[in-house]
């Protein structure tokens, strides 16, 4: 189906506005839709997309106050100055600014907070096992989600194993 | 070897001789990484910048990796040199106009290459031709696995590696695929490329030229997610699901165009050979948009006389800073787009 806006692209926003029991449907290509002023889910900078979080955040008044700054006493980074250039100022910021990053990583991470991947060799062997364990689990949903009780079995197992 | 000796050949990332890469023209995988004891690029003094350098240079540099890997100063680099290797793809725009001591490791095959002092302290990555991901994760894991033994990377139990930007937290992992996808552009299905990639989390970016414009049908799609999930996971998803169903997607789009608007598809064709063939001036971007057809052209077997090869070669030769480091000499836009179509020329008219 065409845009009938441009005639040219292939509509991909439908849009069923139904007024006084009327229906009415537009067919819309992104670029026109967005020119209407449609929403469009589209891909914010994340420069944009900290700032915005950090403003909402201390508007709603249950988030961080940005009017009482951060400062990170090992580099002086401060939360304004991360909210404008979206970059840390040292390892140690993930600490200092905790409750405030915690949300913005949640939302850049899809709800997620803890990491499942890859661990130094040189990390404490509990802190391996837990990282290990986090991952086995996350397996073990997915497999029961695929109705794979096969896997799902060996991940059990494998988690007893680890625990 | 010096950075300048690259540019007479196409990266071997571009070849076209990988698995599946009429449409999957090359994989990426990049990891980020930063060293605990220093603070991230933004606030790290130059002196502390030049010593960070050393470090991990010679870490990188004393590894064994395959071949005979070279070290490029990039803030001693002129800016077309820099340039160069933008185009190439082996350091980032932000690399090449950064600031203070940085430099990059870069292996002659431009399989791998290192960053140093980018966004992060070290970003390490992986090339390779057509859809080859589960092979990047090996290599670059192999690598970073090494180069762990010898430097203390920032680690968090609860974060993972540690970066400058929250959005690379947790694997520092982007894996990335060059995609041809001129067909699903031709047939007005682009847009559903973007919507799905975008509903699953995706970065959707162009693979030629600055910013996002995707010129030339060239995409490059990445995984935005990066905590939360192990890098097999998402290495598994890309090669195993999200990937397969767009090269289903476009190989589709193309037999349509083959069976239904075969008119019209040889019309583009020819009509992109025809201007190639005699232009006297032509812009990198025309260049690259009527260079997209005929690739397509050569892929479905609608060209002869034509190698794949020669075309992929022109996509990287006739780019700004490429153009220029091979004739010698600075030149304006209009003499650069003389040129070009003289390389064009000489290429497509000798067959």
């Amino acid at each position: 189906m065409l845009c009938q806006s441009c005639n040219e692209q292939t509509a991909t926003i439908h849009l069923t506005e139904i007024t006084e029991g009327l229906r009415a449907e537009t067919h819309l290509c992104e670029a026109c839709a967005q020119k209407q002023g449609l929403a469009v889910k589209s891909q914010i900078p994340i420069n944009e997309l900290l700032s915005t979080l950090l403003a909402a955040q201390s508007e709603s008044g249950g988030g961080p106050d940005l009017s009482a700054d951060i400062q990170c006493p090992s580099c002086g980074m401060t939360l304004k100055q991360f909210a404008e250039k979206s970059l840390l100022g040292c390892p140690h910021d993930y600490d200092v600014f905790g409750d405030q990053l915690k949300m913005i990583i949640e939302r850049a991470h899809n709800g997620n907070t803890r990491h499942c991947g890859k661990t130094p060799s040189t990390a404490p062997a509990d802190t391996r096992d837990r990282i290990k364990l986090i991952n086995l689990k996350q397996q073990l949903d997915e497999a029961v989600r695929d109705e794979d009780y096969e896997t799902a079995a060996k991940l059990r197992d494998m988690i007893e194993k680890v625990k | 070897m010096r950075p300048a000796d690259l540019s007479h050949h196409v990266s071997q990332w571009f070849d076209g001789s990988g698995p599946g890469a009429e449409i999957v023209i090359s994989s990426r995988i990049r990891l980020a990484r930063n060293l605990g004891g220093y603070e991230f690029l933004t606030c790290l003094s130059a002196e502390k910048q030049a010593r960070l350098l050393e470090e991990l240079k010679e870490a990188i540099l004393s590894l064994d990796l395959g071949e005979k890997v070279f070290y490029v100063d990039v803030s001693e680099s002129s800016p077309l040199e820099q340039d160069m290797l933008v185009e190439r793809h082996l350091i980032s725009r932000r690399h090449a106009g950064g600031k203070g001591p940085r430099g990059a490791i870069i292996a002659p095959s431009e399989s791998f290459t290192a960053m140093i002092n980018e966004e992060d302290h070290l970003r390490v990555q992986v090339f390779k031709t057509g859809l080859q991901l589960k092979e990047c994760w090996r290599q670059i894991d192999n690598i970073d696995s090494e180069i762990e033994k010898k430097v203390q990377y920032a680690f968090d139990a609860n974060y993972g590696y540690l970066t400058a930007c929250p959005t690379n937290l947790g694997t520092g992992i982007r894996v990335s695929v060059m995609l041809h996808l001129p067909a699903l552009k031709m047939t007005g299905q682009i847009d559903k490329f973007f919507n799905a990639a975008r509903d699953t989390d995706l970065m959707v970016r162009g693979l030629f030229g600055e910013g996002t414009d995707a010129v030339g049908d060239f995409f490059q799609l990445s995984n935005q997610v990066t905590l939360g999930v192990s890098e097999e996971q998402i290495v598994e998803e890309f090669s195993n699901s999200i990937v397969p169903k767009i090269t289903q997607f476009e190989a589709m789009a193309r037999q349509t165009l083959l069976t239904q608007q075969a008119d019209a598809l040889d019309d583009k064709i020819q009509r992109a050979l025809g201007v190639l063939r005699s232009a006297r001036l032509i812009s990198s971007q025309e260049a690259l948009f009527l260079l997209s057809h005929v690739r397509m052209g050569i892929n479905l077997g609608r060209v002869n006389g034509i190698s794949l090869d020669a075309v992929n070669e022109l996509f990287m030769l006739t780019q700004p800073a490429h153009l220029q480091l091979n004739s010698g000499q600075t030149l304006d836009p209009d003499h650069r787009d003389a040129m070009r179509a003289k390389i064009i020329r000489s290429r497509l008219c000798r067959n």
